[in-house]
């Protein structure tokens, strides 16, 4: 039923879905937005992290005595004690602090920790070695689907096959950390986080367990976040640096700084599971998939982690006969972090590629194979369609050749491709839009922006919805003394924040009009705000400008609230989008370097707000796809059970000249009456399948697990 | 990764030669590095006098001119200029990111030429002009590269996007008609996680020709 909140209709809309600069882009151009790590306030202290040397063993020892006489050495705290035991190198044991950055390294330096070392493991590829050294969880099978025997009696063309990729991390440019200034009963966090609100309650409890503390009101707690660098799904948490940098605060009376180390943020800040498999998969001779069955097995640290939602995307439970057995390996790295798109990526690479290896096994063009099994899916006519247009912008039909068909040089060309899905629900969300007596609107709520647009996003709906421009509209966020809104993470921001918006918006436009209407003898039901006017529609005479309006207000300021979800407040969001990426790759098959002619992205996300900030989430998607496709690996070596490469010189990542060409096609004025939906994961989900896959079609072989580096390009080849 | 490799360095804008002068690898060679560290200062070319008379470990006084301003603060030899930077003079635009010279998040321009903020010394930086990303626009306008990085939504996060802007600043003073290639190569030495690349090249590319 159409409700005055539901999105304006298509011919209404004068900034939603278009093309706007973002709010926030001049002060970040500038360099004067204020981050976490950019805080210095009056008299503040450094802290930094003693971290575990091994990766494994038992705490015996921890001597701080020559710290304590480091100079400027203002105090520390103790996050592990004698006789813990830790998991991972790199885990945290104490803070301290001192009064200038270089004093603090010299005193963490001079902390002495020893450990009785317990047996440690680190890899998680070889399952076999793992199985042997006790690191392999147990698994039971899961079957779905039509039997399983009877199906691969009925394929005409089984593929058999080994696929995976590698544990990443996060690698965020500003470190986990936050600066904490602790005066009185009040303490401020100026936290690098996705959760302005949630940190207070988080923060107050792991405070709370120190008995020399005691109980901690979370109301005491102010989180101002109003710029975060890089989050990426690895700061939700306080975490024990942000406990222990409190407790510092607390103890020297003075503002404290603690903002990771490079190694420490790679090591124990970051992290997505690995994930590696034997996959069996078959069709009929028309391609008609009938079967697939995995044996998987990833690790994410001690807890193992990374179960892939396979087989991925062409998943009906009716028609496909199914059967996946995931296995945990518990390692001793740096646990896992919920990363864009919690395991989705690691299936795309488990389904995706033997798909295509199965189309190759078919003579079949994967364009075709994967339209013909999209019935499978379950949005058999959005992946059909997405699939021609990619396939457009890619050239598919022009530059596509059969697997290895690719000439005699050196230099061999390819094209692959992937799909994906991912839900993107609201959050829970609450806002508060103030309109005051001079013509001032601001939108406030406790969100975040982590560099998505949401302060652009937030202005986009106000002024839509008030008749303004996006300059008129202030929005406030990353503040926890602001109404609650939720975490941002698994893309439920976009749908969240712009329905609390624009219920507020518009009951507070309400109560203006409820003013106007008197002041202008009118009816309110016939008052309408657009173009910086509110005016009768049914009398023309009958018009007041946006500031002439709002003087109507007198000394009073209006407050409309709105909240997600709202049972009465119409149909704004939803969940549920796919997309396609495919991509044009060059290998030299005598370097085995492995570079990007282009990638070409189609995505939907039901009603887009802005067309521009969306593209830019999908050309990072993209470019981040290229990072671990490609460059990306957390190397660990097994004798001394340490990451070998927490830096950025040797923890690789792409630069500008190494991403090609990229297109994007963000699907618009099609899935518009589904409402908004979230964008953030889902085409961060399919780029690595689909490079894989062009990389298989330009060199004929398989190269198994991703990044696809040049030994392992050289490898695939030999083998061949 | 592929020939262009992004650790190759900030550092140049196209057709430079490769930066002479001070590095941390110089630095090493020349003195060595650590908790007691003892830099070198001299009057006319601090940065090179090797040979002059040593000071530190304790704060020296050095004077540094910042975006046409003339600063004088206190500092430990072996403070890097990014830490004087940011936490002496809270100029926070320049980020201090790996702190090793690889990503270009602390990127400022020194006598003409970007540098790694992170791989200089304070003490090193004296006697010469030093340019932060606070120092090339106005309260009224942005610097062209600036302007073009919000036109084309060459930010997400924007931790990087002071360092890309400086490298971008740095190539466009030394070459108004820039190819593509060019201005590849120039921010060869600047990493963005988020992924901003796309709208970076085009920023850069039309700030040029602004």
């Amino acid at each position: 039923m159409a409700t005055k909140y539901d999105w304006p209709a298509a011919e209404d809309r004068s900034l939603i879905g278009k093309r706007h600069n973002r709010v926030d882009g001049p002060a970040k151009a500038r360099g004067a937005a204020k981050y976490s790590y950019d805080r210095n306030l009056d008299g503040m202290l450094f802290a930094k992290l003693v971290t575990s040397t091994v990766p494994h063993g038992r705490i015996v020892g921890i001597d701080t005595s020559r710290a304590e006489k480091a100079p400027g050495y203002k105090g520390h705290v103790n996050i592990l004690n004698v006789g813990d035991e830790v998991q991972w190198a790199g885990a945290e044991i104490l803070a301290i602090c001192a009064d200038t950055e270089e004093h603090v390294r010299d005193a963490a330096a001079a902390v002495t920790v020893l450990y009785e070392s317990m047996p440690h493991w680190v890899k998680d590829e070889d399952v076999e070695k793992a199985g042997t050294a006790n690191r392999v969880q147990p698994a039971k099978d899961d079957t779905k689907g039509p039997d399983l025997e009877e199906a691969w009696k009925s394929a005409d063309a089984t593929v058999e096959g080994y696929y995976g990729l590698a544990v990443i991390t996060h690698c965020c440019l500003e470190p986990h950390g936050q600066v904490v200034d602790w005066t009185g009963d009040d303490i401020t966090v100026y936290a690098s986080t996705q959760a302005v609100a949630r940190i207070p309650g988080d923060l107050a409890k792991g405070l709370s367990r120190d008995e020399n503390i005691g109980t901690v009101a979370p109301d005491s707690v102010h989180v101002i976040t109003p710029y975060m660098g890089g989050g990426f799904g690895s700061k939700f948490n306080i975490d024990t640096w942000g406990i222990a940098c409190a407790k510092l605060s607390k103890m020297t009376g003075k503002p404290v700084k603690l903002m990771l180390d490079r190694d420490e943020e790679l090591m124990v800040a970051g992290g997505r599971p690995s994930d590696f498999g034997n996959i069996k998969i078959g069709a009929k001779k028309d391609g008609t998939l009938v079967a697939y069955e995995s044996e998987t097995w990833s690790t994410g640290g001690i807890a193992g982690r990374g179960s892939p939602p396979v087989p991925y995307v062409y998943n009906n439970e009716e028609r496909l006969a199914q059967k996946a057995r995931h296995l945990n390996v518990s390692t001793n790295i740096g646990p896992a972090r919920a990363w864009r798109a919690p395991n989705h990526p690691q299936a795309a690479v488990l389904t995706m590629c033997p798909m295509e290896d199965l189309a190759a096994k078919l003579d079949m063009n994967p364009v075709d194979f994967f339209k013909k099994n999209a019935d499978l899916t379950a949005r058999p006519e959005v992946y059909r369609y997405e699939i021609d247009k990619c396939a457009e912008m890619i050239g598919w039909s022009d530059k596509w050749h059969k697997r290895g068909d690719s000439g005699s040089g050196p230099v061999k060309r390819g094209l692959g491709m992937s799909l994906h899905t991912w839900g993107g629900r609201p959050h829970d969300s609450t806002c508060e839009v103030r309109i005051q007596p001079d013509g001032g609107v601001s939108v406030n709520m406790a969100s975040q922006d982590l560099g998505v647009g949401t302060y652009t996003t937030l202005s986009v709906i106000a002024a839509e919805t008030l008749g303004l421009q996006i300059p008129d509209i202030t929005v406030n966020i990353g503040s926890s003394k602001l109404p609650i809104s939720g975490a941002s993470g698994g893309s439920t921001t976009v749908g969240g924040t712009t329905a609390s918006t624009r219920r507020a918006t518009v009951n507070a436009l309400d109560e203006l009009k409820a003013v106007v209407a008197e002041a202008l003898e009118a009816d309110a039901a016939d008052l309408v705000a657009k173009d910086g006017k509110v005016f009768s529609k049914t009398d023309s005479s009958k018009s007041l400008s946006w500031a002439e309006a709002c003087r109507k207000l007198g000394n009073r300021t209006i407050t409309g609230q709105g909240k997600q979800p709202d049972r009465n407040g119409g149909k704004l969001n939803d969940s549920g989008v796919g997309g396609v990426q495919m991509a044009d790759v060059s290998v030299d098959v005598e370097t085995g370097i492995v570079s990007i002619n282009k990638i070409a992205a189609v995505q939907d996300v039901g009603l887009v707000i802005c067309l521009e900030q969306c593209e830019s989430q999908v050309y990072g998607s993209l470019i981040q796809g290229v990072a671990w496709a490609l460059y990306e690996e957390s190397i660990y070596d097994q004798t001394t059970g340490k990451m070998l490469n927490p830096d950025m010189e040797f923890y690789k990542l792409p630069g500008a000249g190494d991403i090609g060409e990229l297109e994007v096609h963000m699907v618009q004025n099609k899935y518009d009456d589904r409402g908004v939906i979230g964008i953030g994961e889902p085409p961060a989900i399919s780029p690595g399948a689909a490079i894989s896959n062009a990389v298989a079609n330009a060199i004929g072989v398989r190269v198994p697990t991703l990044p696809l580096t040049p030994d392992k390009v050289l490898a695939a080849l030999a083998d061949a | 990764m592929s020939s262009k490799n992004p650790t190759d360095g900030p550092v140049c804008g196209p057709d430079q030669e490769p930066r002479k002068g001070f590095s941390r690898r110089t630095f090493i060679e020349g003195v060595g590095i650590g908790a007691g560290a003892v830099g070198a200062i001299g009057a006319a070319e601090p940065a090179r006098a090797q040979s002059s008379e040593p000071v530190g470990p304790d704060p020296v006084a050095i004077t540094l001119n910042i975006n046409g301003k003339s600063h004088e603060l206190k500092v430990e030899p072996r403070v890097t200029l990014i830490d004087a930077l940011r936490n002496r003079l809270d100029l926070t635009g320049a980020k201090k990111v790996c702190d090793r010279a690889t990503c270009g998040a602390c990127t400022v321009i020194v006598d003409g030429d970007p540098v790694y903020s992170c791989t200089m010394l304070a003490i090193e930086a004296q006697g010469r002009r030093i340019e932060t990303i606070e120092g090339i626009s106005t309260e009224d306008s942005m610097h062209p590269v600036q302007a073009q990085f919000v036109e084309h939504d060459a930010q997400q996060c924007g931790f990087c996007t002071p360092g890309l802007v400086m490298a971008g600043k740095a190539i466009v003073d030394g070459n108004s008609q820039p190819s593509m290639a060019d201005v590849e190569s120039g921010l060869s030495g600047n990493i963005c996680r988020c992924g901003t690349y796309v709208g970076v090249r085009k920023a850069v590319y039309d700030a040029a020709r602004a």
